[in-house]
């Protein structure tokens, strides 16, 4: 276990580092630079010498290779610089402002839909083309067509405009540090709940989607059928034997669809201004504001290829014929 | 040929779909015929009007007809739909056909690209180089096409890996063709089907990250009309406009949706075994 893991780590190696250099390639070879911004449109002399000196101190004025092994042998000390912005305060610093909220919105959001889509794609995997089935078929549908911030808009109106009941931007009301202690930790969830319930939609329709199928491949199985063979009530038979196999495919997929999810906050926090990381990045593609960028990316790409890894960890824990196979393949 | 269609025929959800998806382009092709007025013509005085008979749609914060700017909308979607896909198609069989011929060297390199391609967050990508080119339609193909390419490339590799060890292509190596050739004139016809229902089911993946990316303000630009950003301004205008937000999003919906019964449609008529293979590709996008 413990050499297969590390051996996964040895490989994701590369895969950052090539996930960095692209980046960074696409990020300097594009039109316009950081120096660009908010100086006016004519040009004088004073501006110039300020544009070189701020080249000078970025470290721009440098041969691109020279710029990313820079860039590089300060990432790997965990520098991961300062930000190009008038704040110039560290990037980590910033990072580690917004981090939280996204994460917290990312974990809710697959446990939601880990707990509903399990239950949903098995019972009509079960019950294939009953009333229950064709229901969800339906609601898968409409789930992939839906444009998640169109989706938001829509609530927004209902329940934020319509109605009322729910705030729509922003993660606390203006009168927050009025409110008591109770009120203050209703204020902060009742601006999740909008966000939550929209990133919720969409992955909810393909993961059920996925159990269906999961599900349908296993119940047609030989030892399913010798389980009932063999005098198993069918709610052992299903729920036991057929449920756990058919969940490890969904471990794979779990970790493969974080990019996804992570990608999906870029929207999600736009529209209900949450301050996390995909409006940090938004932000900074604005600004040109490289170091923030490529922090950003690093620590994504980061979380993705643990996530990645863990998935597969426990894919070959909870499955026997992963680690069977590895022993073999290394005989 | 023939029992696809009949197959085809018989699935009336995907049949569906396909009016749908024949009369929405028809409605894009005529949108300067039919377009009630001009979709830039701007009026101060019917600044967020209602829904009414002059304009069925309403009107937006400039006074512009929402109707004919939804019409002119949707000549963007399916172009960048339609375009980003061939990119990402192309692409894809180049790739996938290469690493699946030779195998080896090439296949791992190629593999390895795909998985670097996957495990990149695709949103931030394509919000990284939209935000540096200038944003304009050519670009969202050329970006969404870039990024879109590798379920395109892993399905044609995986196809390619079972029918090289066919005789026939032993045959027409024997007979001294060219790699090219055999990819190209043997292999590829062959596995055709799986490609045609990844680019019915892409299309609708790339009207849907056109429209986001719109909505985000880096896609078409203002004041061209896109699904996209007219939900943009709608959110702008949330309190008193609902229009302005649900007819575009209610387009996207339709069309998406329409797209994906056709797809699902298509892939079944072609061969019931196909369903495991490229039904990855539908939920892979989220």
């Amino acid at each position: 276990m413990l050499p297969y893991a590390l051996r996964r780590l040895v490989l994701a190696l590369p895969l950052l580092l090539g996930i960095t250099l692209i980046s960074f390639c696409l990020m300097h070879l594009a039109p316009g630079e950081p120096t660009d911004m908010g100086s006016p449109d004519i040009p004088t002399t004073s501006d110039k010498e300020m544009r070189d000196r701020l080249r000078q101190e970025w470290g721009l004025d440098k041969p691109l290779h020279v710029q990313y092994w820079n860039w590089v042998t300060r990432i790997v000390q965990l520098d991961f610089g300062r930000s190009f912005s008038p704040d110039a305060r560290p990037v980590l610093q910033k990072i580690r402002e917004r981090l939280p909220i996204t994460l917290l919105l990312n974990l809710v959001e697959m446990m939601i839909i880990v707990a509903l889509a399990i239950p949903i794609g098995a019972v009509s995997a079960t019950r294939q083309y009953s009333k229950f089935d064709k229901i969800t078929t339906v609601f898968v549908f409409v789930g992939f067509a839906t444009p998640d911030f169109w989706l938001a808009l829509m609530l927004m109106i209902l329940f934020g405009v319509q109605l009322g009941w729910l705030p729509i931007s922003g993660l606390r009301s203006p009168t927050w540090e009025y409110l008591s202690f109770w009120r203050q930790q209703w204020d902060f969830f009742s601006h999740l709940i909008l966000p939550i319930v929209v990133a919720t939609f969409g992955g909810l329709a393909s993961f059920s989607r996925y159990m269906r199928q999961s599900m349908l491949e296993v119940v047609r199985q030989d030892y399913i059928q010798s389980a009932r063979a063999k005098g198993l009530a069918e709610s052992v038979v299903i729920g036991k034997h057929a449920l756990r196999n058919a969940l490890l495919p969904i471990v794979t997929i779990l970790g493969l669809s974080l990019p996804g999810l992570i990608g999906g906050s870029v929207i999600i926090e736009s529209i209900f201004a949450i301050p996390g990381m995909g409006q940090l990045m938004v932000q900074a593609v604005w600004e040109r504001d490289y170091p923030v960028m490529m922090g950003n990316l690093v620590i994504v790409s980061l979380l993705t290829l643990g996530a990645n890894l863990v998935a597969d960890l426990t894919y070959s824990l909870v499955d026997p014929r992963i680690r069977v196979a590895a022993r073999r393949s290394r005989r | 040929m023939r029992p696809f269609w009949r197959a085809l025929r018989r699935n009336q959800l995907a049949l569906a779909g396909g009016v749908v998806v024949v009369f929405v382009a028809v409605l894009a092709l005529l949108a300067p015929i039919i377009a009630p007025m001009d979709p830039n013509r701007y009026d101060v005085k019917k600044i967020l009007d209602a829904p009414s008979g002059l304009h069925p749609l309403g009107t937006d914060q400039l006074g512009r007809d929402v109707l004919s700017r939804m019409l002119y909308g949707a000549r963007v979607s399916l172009a960048v739909g339609f375009v980003s896909v061939g990119i990402a198609t192309a692409i894809g069989i180049a790739l996938g056909s290469l690493a699946g011929y030779h195998g080896g060297l090439t296949d791992a390199m190629v593999m390895r690209l795909v998985d670097l391609m996957l495990v990149f967050p695709r949103f931030f990508l394509l919000l990284a180089v939209l935000g540096f080119l200038r944003p304009s339609i050519w670009t969202i193909m050329a970006v969404i096409g870039l990024t879109g390419w590798m379920s395109v490339a892993r399905l044609v590799r995986a196809e390619f890996l079972s029918l090289r060890e066919r005789e026939f292509v032993l045959w027409s190596q024997s007979i001294g063709a060219s790699a090219f050739r055999i990819i190209w004139r043997h292999i590829l016809p062959n596995a055709i089907a799986p490609v045609l229902v990844a680019i019915t089911l892409g299309v609708p993946a790339a009207i849907l990250a056109e429209s986001g990316l719109s909505f985000l303000g880096l896609g078409v630009q203002p004041p061209h009309a896109t699904w996209g950003n007219i939900l943009s301004e709608g959110k702008d205008a949330i309190e008193i406009g609902w229009w302005l937000s649900v007819y575009p999003g209610l387009a996207i919906l339709v069309t998406v949706l329409s797209y994906n019964l056709l797809g699902e449609g298509i892939r079944d008529a072609l061969d019931p075994r196909l369903r495991q293979r490229v039904g990855r590709i539908v939920s892979r996008r989220r």
